[in-house]
């Protein structure tokens, strides 16, 4: 069922130009940060070598363009996950799913389901470049993989955020500002904090990122996104049930 | 999935709702059976949009049980809606989507299986006549088409509820005549609640009428309660050039002579006395005019009339919200 949901999702999202022009910006973006690190490594190659521990392309090149990934995919999610519930209160849809043999908890994940595989698309484009770099030299498959899994847990983390606050009113657009405002917060928290113990920075969604852009898997950020993600997940149900409630 | 013939399809128990400090609808009782069609009437604003989406699990009410199919509504939800298809008022279409894609959608989302999905979207594209438009954006449809389209959803799945939110609203008369039959058609099998302000249309597709009037019920019958009233039966006679009426009380069988407006009187009849023939000849004789003869009956329309409007002298100025 949640399956069903969600090829709905992505069947309506593919309709409209926005999902494909964001997707084509995405790429253009991501693509021009990834020729210019690579650029950049081919020309201080020789400098490189002089150096004890030299960073390979894969750190250089891979590395920081998922790091760059992270800033474009925080403004890209609102602007998707927007209409996905904003949509359904306007054109009085949602009554077709509260009144059909399925359960909050699907409908929700559905379009979660649905908006995470959306933007797994950007991923995989991701992905498919850095592999690219193997035509030239050996690469470092760990880091490209842990990149991988914090971009996705990233992922999974802005798109419950956002599915929540597209939750909470009837307009797109008031979603998509709500949404990128919330991230952008969340994002910076870590950017305030002038000591690292601070608490401000073990809720910053950079920070647990960071780890992965290093190439390091700490279960300690797995959990946090993982916490975050059902978290706002849990909320949306909630959402969802209270407007049930009090019609 | 069978019921029993006793299990009432639909059971609703003191269901209320509240807004706030104000009562909106309720308490409502109602008791429907397989092969029932009932008819929510009401002034706007009465309640029956509420009551419906109370009874199909979009709205949850402040007190009361729901009972579909004998499924408890608010505690099994999920094996409830199975036996519920609902069309609200405006048609739930995702207007990105075309006429088969969206069929086929909703026939998995009430867990057909995966067998029954294409023969159950073509049988309700053929019941609600959308068979030339399977392939169109349901953007691109007329309002026509996606109010059917609305209808051709909540009966997919072959339930044993349905419930139809103002169906004939902003069709043409002839789709609404289309309508109307396939109504009574599904009255056949399944039962029916809907809601209408066109008061012909309950007469003639429902076995059982309640009426709202603020929330609260003012009529809960059978149709044909209406049809044969307790009192004694009467004429109205129409003439454009009427005889005096001690002409018309003289004659053998009538009881009263009433005038009404623009040429109209109601004959009081005795019980069992057949006076037509006799109007009829005199009419033609003394060159009455005659333009009307026929029964007297209460309509829907005037004790719909008569119930909402009674209450509506009585009560105090409505204070806005």
């Amino acid at each position: 069922m949640i399956l069903t949901l969600a090829r709905k999702e992505l069947k309506i999202l593919f309709a409209s130009p926005l999902a494909w022009v964001v997707l084509g910006v995405m790429q253009l973006i991501f693509a021009w940060v990834f020729l210019f690190q690579l650029e950049q490594y081919l020309e201080n190659l020789a400098r490189l070598r002089q150096l004890a521990n030299p960073p390979g392309i894969t750190e250089v090149v891979v590395a920081t363009t998922f790091g760059f990934a992270t800033i474009v995919l925080l403004m890209a999610v609102p602007l998707l996950s927007m209409r996905l519930f904003a949509d359904e209160y306007r054109q009085q849809t949602l009554a077709l799913l509260l009144t059909a043999p399925v359960s909050l908890t699907e409908i929700v994940l559905g379009k979660f389901v649905g908006l995470l595989a959306f933007l797994s698309i950007g991923v995989l484009l991701l992905l498919t470049m850095a592999a690219s770099l193997a035509l030239g030299g050996p690469l470092d498959w760990g880091l490209i993989a842990a990149n991988v899994l914090g971009l996705l847990l990233l992922i999974a983390a802005f798109a419950a955020a956002a599915l929540f606050i597209s939750s909470l009113t009837q307009q797109g657009v008031v979603a998509a500002f709500g949404a990128f405002g919330a991230l952008l917060f969340l994002w910076l928290l870590d950017a305030a904090a002038a000591d690292p113990q601070a608490l401000s920075g073990y809720l910053s969604l950079m920070r647990h990122f960071d780890g992965f852009n290093r190439g390091l898997v700490d279960t300690r950020d797995l959990a946090y996104f993982l916490l975050f993600t059902l978290l706002f997940l849990l909320l949306t149900i909630r959402r969802l049930d209270a407007r049930r409630v009090q019609g | 999935m069978s019921l029993s013939e006793s299990t009432p399809t639909v059971a609703a128990h003191g269901l209320t709702r509240h807004y706030g400090a104000h009562l909106s609808v309720g308490p409502l009782d109602i008791e429907l059976h397989q092969g029932e069609v009932l008819g929510l009437l009401g002034p706007n604003g009465a309640g029956k949009s509420t009551t419906l989406r109370m009874l199909t699990g979009h709205l949850a009410p402040s007190s009361g049980e729901v009972r579909i199919a004998g499924i408890d509504l608010l505690d099994s939800p999920r094996r409830a809606k199975a036996h519920l298809g609902y069309a609200p008022e405006i048609p739930p279409l995702y207007r990105e989507l075309t006429v088969d894609e969206y069929l086929g959608f909703c026939a998995r989302l009430h867990r057909l299986p995966a067998g029954k999905l294409r023969p159950a979207r073509e049988q309700a594209k053929a019941r609600c006549g959308l068979m030339e438009v399977g392939g169109r954006l349901i953007g691109h449809l007329s309002k026509g088409y996606q109010q059917r389209l609305g209808i051709a959803q909540a009966i997919l799945h072959e339930p044993d509820v349905i419930i139809l939110d103002e169906p004939t609203a902003g069709l043409d008369p002839n789709q609404m005549r289309e309508v109307r039959a396939l109504i009574r058609e599904l009255g056949q099998r399944h039962s029916v609640i809907l809601s209408s302000h066109i008061l012909p249309e309950v007469e003639a597709v429902c076995d059982r009428v309640l009426i709202l009037h603020r929330g609260r019920v003012v009529f809960h019958d059978r149709v044909e309660a209406l049809k044969h009233p307790a009192t004694s039966a009467g004429l109205i006679l129409g003439c454009k050039r009427p005889p005096p009426l001690e002409t018309l009380r003289e004659l053998p069988g009538i009881t009263a002579v009433e005038r009404q407006r623009d040429g109209l009187f109601r004959l009081g009849l005795k019980p069992g006395a057949e006076v037509e023939e006799t109007l009829c000849r005199l009419a033609v004789e003394n060159d009455w005019g005659l333009f009307r003869l026929c029964p007297e009956h209460t309509t829907l329309e005037d004790v719909f009339v008569e119930l909402t409007r009674e209450e509506t002298a009585t009560d105090p100025p409505k204070q806005d919200r």
